[in-house]
């Protein structure tokens, strides 16, 4: 076999060196650099950079109106209550009970019969990433055969995750770039080819990276569809609250699927409603026909992040759960993630304002029109690496703007940059 | 019939490639056995009362999934929980315990968390790799600050979930690189290491380690199946306090095992769960580990802070990889990140900063090694207790004193499947099934009742 080939050469080169018997050739000679990711990569570079105009609207963190991180109130008294009051035990490998249990009632809703019915397996998680993992290697071990419908664009780590569980991506149409909003006939078309029962990746609310998201008429048509085709719908939920200000209103979506019987999966990360982003805590849950098939399902998941992690971190489930098990905190809660959502909704209608009036040829709509963190700017990557270059301005370069790094105190000079590169385009 | 199915998946490697077909033929078989449809049949809708006419709606993809067995290891906790008697008694899950039975939060994590309290420190996102804090601490402690290897930057360290997770990013590697290399575990292992290999796709055989005729190490059975293996292969080994038998080898057969390896050219991949637990001393307990690397050889290690910090459900542990040169550490750190950014895009933040503050603050360092020595002390006395009223219980003069030779939170007691099975039955003695006890769970005081199920079941009970 050619990896026998190339130890045994290793070996000879091993026996043969002139460093002595004790050789210090090294194993990893055939290891490459990785390339950077994508996103986190910009935080490092701007990290890096000393200039002191600076401004990192890469990485979708929620800043304030002075840069800072926020770390909600909710949470710190969460965790005053929590501190020297619980041990560290392992929680089991479906983790935190309750946490799961509040987190149920975020997405499915507090009077939800499928929760009444016992009907949803359902993990903690770490965090979106880990629920989406846990969901590609689930996906793979059950319907070992099936592949993925990812939209274009989406969030990079989507593909990075069904790779490395080896589902077979393919992509449907989303964004329409003329317009920078939804190309929901091409998306429809999508749908209707694809093979009946395929599975599918739709963001619940506040697309990643564009920011466009279907009305809710458009959902209905996407949710009939399915139903017709058979396909099975898997919700990336990143944002509830974050897009709207309201975690109801956000999980419209995923409520229309539920209405028309869709026994769908989701994926739910606390790290930017509750800004828990380094804890990492989120939730996976699938619907399924009844109890016992639930218990089943929740048995191989667990079977699945045994070997991956054997049980959850505890430290932030206990916040969450803390957090929502406690109707003033999670009033406060609810308050907090509304303050968050409103300060980005400023932060659009300030950006496109000064855009507008610096005189810009192109057209701005679509800064209001997009929903949630992301902006999708529609700028090329070779104007974004001129905003880097010339302004120090850190964003991805599919031209991604996180608006949660936009303050009152850098809008103006993001505007004026933005436009000094797009006004000849 | 299902069931069987996933048991096979436990025993050998190849037959989880065949799981796959099996799987799929089942869950046509259990569809049409089972329901009169498959999936992309109509069935009438859940009334929610506002519409009569049949919906078209699907009927679950995952229709023929069965239930998973319980985990073996966790499942004992589970099932003691469950457990209703009051003479209960849980040996299953390696969690230390005190005196009184109760979980045990260091003071210094105590103490590490009103720091961070106070600081008010913020929750963004670690980087891929985890806090560089931490990654310094954790190699510094492996190795020793002074090693050279690490003033020579040799070392490539990414910040894991825990033992389990550092082991699955290195198993990842070990697929992605050296793909067709196979990893050799001991028999008896921590039942965890098949699922892990499994699961990241890579191939292990085990070489041979307990030796239940003197309930000690079978070194000349693991020095041939070491020999045995391909060049080049992966040899996992506990650094100390070896789970689930608590035999781990003496100086001098780690040397001979050093030997070996670099003769046969496999790479070393050494589990460093209880660094502190085994001796009491964490630079003694990391001595295998740094033997090897004084060779100038190339390692893998993963490390665990559950047990020696307590910090079991924060999920803290790191994954070291040693190369030849500084060159190699970076490459493979990114690769290291490559793999991360998929399973769960960054580690946990809270567990880290309690280990960074609790060994890069010289007060709480030297706390912890109290704490610590204190930790394997108990240990060490309930060995010692458990030993005696053996030795006084049982007439027939049968030596029990492997329990006392053992080493680290575990004892592999020499009962069987079955046994292990009557003395939770009978007994309401909770251990897994292999036979090993975790003596972090044993009281002093419960010594003389755990003394009286042992003798009972190991005569008594097929």
């Amino acid at each position: 076999m050619a990896i026998r080939a190339a130890i045994s050469d290793r070996c000879s080169k091993l026996s043969s060196s002139s460093l002595g018997a004790r050789s210090l050739s090294s194993w990893w000679g055939n290891v490459e650099p990785a390339p950077k990711d994508p996103i986190l990569g910009v935080t490092e570079a701007f990290l890096a950079d000393p200039s002191p105009d600076k401004v990192n609207v890469g990485v979708g963190a929620y800043r304030d109106n002075s840069g800072k991180p926020v770390v909600l109130e909710c949470v710190r008294e969460a965790e005053r209550r929590i501190a020297g009051s619980f041990n560290m035990e392992y929680l089991p490998m479906g983790g935190s009970v309750k946490m799961i249990e509040e987190s149920l009632k975020l997405a499915y809703g507090e009077n939800s019969d499928l929760i009444k019915d016992k009907r949803i397996a359902a993990i903690q998680a770490l965090s979106g990433t880990g629920a989406c993992r846990i969901f590609a290697d689930f996906q793979k071990r059950f319907c070992p055969d099936s592949q993925i419908y990812i939209p274009v664009p989406t969030w990079s780590n989507h593909h990075n995750i069904w790779r490395d569980a080896h589902v077979p991506q393919k992509t449907y149409h989303y964004y329409h770039p003329e317009s920078k909003g939804l190309d929901f006939a091409a998306m429809m078309d999508d749908i209707k080819n694809a093979p009946k029962g395929s599975f599918f990746l739709l963001h619940a609310c506040a697309h990643n990276p564009t920011g466009v998201d279907p009305t809710e008429e458009q959902w209905r048509e996407i949710s009939h569809q399915f139903k017709v085709m058979g396909h099975f719908a898997f919700f990336d939920m990143a944002y509830q609250g974050f897009a709207s200000g309201n975690p109801e209103k956000d999980a419209t979506a995923i409520r229309i699927f539920l209405e028309d019987g869709h026994p769908i999966g989701c994926a739910q990360s606390y790290a930017k409603n509750m800004g828990l982003y380094g804890q990492r805590v989120g939730c996976l849950s699938i619907v399924c026909e009844d109890e016992k098939q639930a218990v089943a399902v929740k048995s191989q998941l667990q079977q699945l992040a045994r070997p991956m992690y054997s049980n959850p971190p505890v430290h932030g489930a206990l916040v969450v759960s803390t957090i929502l098990g406690d109707p003033n905190l999670k009033n406060q809660w609810l308050g907090e993630v509304k303050g968050m959502a409103d300060r980005i909704i400023g932060m659009r209608t300030a950006l496109r304002e000064n855009l507008e009036k610096l005189g810009s040829p192109l057209s701005w709509e679509h800064i209001t029109n997009q929903i949630g963190m992301f902006c999708y700017s529609g700028m090329t990557p070779e104007q974004v690496d001129r905003l880097t270059k010339e302004y120090h301005i850190y964003m991805t370069r599919n031209g991604r703007i996180s608006m949660a790094g936009v303050t009152t105190g850098n809008v103006s000079y993001l505007a004026n940059a933005i436009h000094e590169v797009t006004k000849s385009a | 019939m299902a069931s069987t199915m996933f048991s096979l998946a436990f025993a050998t490697p190849s037959a989880s490639f065949s799981l796959q077909h099996n799987l799929k033929s089942k869950l046509k078989l259990g569809t049409s056995s089972q329901r009169a449809f498959s999936g992309k049949d109509f069935v009438k809708a859940k009334s929610n009362g506002r519409t009569a006419m049949t919906v078209a709606v699907n009927v679950s993809q995952f229709e023929g999934i069965t239930m998973a067995p319980p985990d073996p290891i966790l499942g004992v906790s589970e099932a003691f929980k469950a457990d209703t008697n009051e003479l209960k008694l849980n040996l299953g899950v390696g969690a230390y315990r005190t005196e009184d039975l109760q979980p045990y939060v260091l003071n210094v994590v105590k103490k590490a968390e009103n720091l961070m309290l106070e600081r008010g420190e913020n929750k963004e996102y670690l980087p891929i790799e985890g806090l560089s804090a931490f990654n310094k601490v954790t190699s510094e402690l492996l190795f020793g600050a002074d090693n050279p290897v690490l003033q020579q930057q040799r070392v490539a360290t990414i910040q894991g979930l825990s033992g389990t997770g550092s082991l699955r990013i290195a198993a990842a590697l070990i697929e992605r690189y050296f793909p067709g290399s196979k990893v050799l575990i001991s028999s008896p292992t921590w039942g965890n290491h098949k699922n892990i290999f499994n699961d990241a796709r890579v191939p292990w055989s085990e070489y041979q380690y307990y030796d239940p005729r003197t309930v000690g190490l079978d070194f000349a059975g693991m020095i041939d199946d070491i020999k045995a293996a391909p060049e080049g292969s992966f040899i996992l080994l506990h650094g100390c306090a070896h789970n689930p038998t608590g035999i781990d080898p003496t100086p001098e057969q780690w040397e001979k095992i050093a030997d070996l390896i670099q003769e046969k050219n496999h790479i070393p991949f050494f589990d460093v769960a209880y660094q502190g637990f085994a001796s009491g001393s964490l630079d003694q307990d990391a001595s295998s580990v740094r033997l090897f690397a004084a060779r100038g050889m190339e390692l893998l290690v993963a490390q665990s802070y559950s047990k020696n910090l307590g910090l079991y459900g924060e999920r803290i542990g790191a994954i070291n990889v040693l190369c030849s040169s500084a060159d190699a550490a970076t490459r493979v750190k990114s690769q290291l990140k490559r793999l991360a950014r998929p399973m769960y895009s960054n580690p946990p933040i809270h567990g880290a900063r309690i280990v960074a503050n609790v060994i890069g603050i010289p007060e709480l360092f030297s706390e912890w090694k109290k704490e610590m020595e204190m930790m394997a002390g108990r240990i060490k006395s309930v060995r010692q207790k458990l030993y005696d009223s053996l030795s006084v219980k049982d007439k027939s003069g049968k030596d029990w004193s492997f329990i006392l030779k053992q080493i680290g939170m575990f004892s592999f007691t020499g009962l069987s499947k079955a046994q292990s099975e009557s003395i939770t039955n009978k007994w309401h003695v909770y251990m897994t099934k292999d036979g090993r006890i975790s003596l972090a769970g044993l009281s002093a005081a419960k010594c003389e009742y755990l003394a009286d199920a042992i003798i009972d079941t190991y005569y008594n009970a097929s």
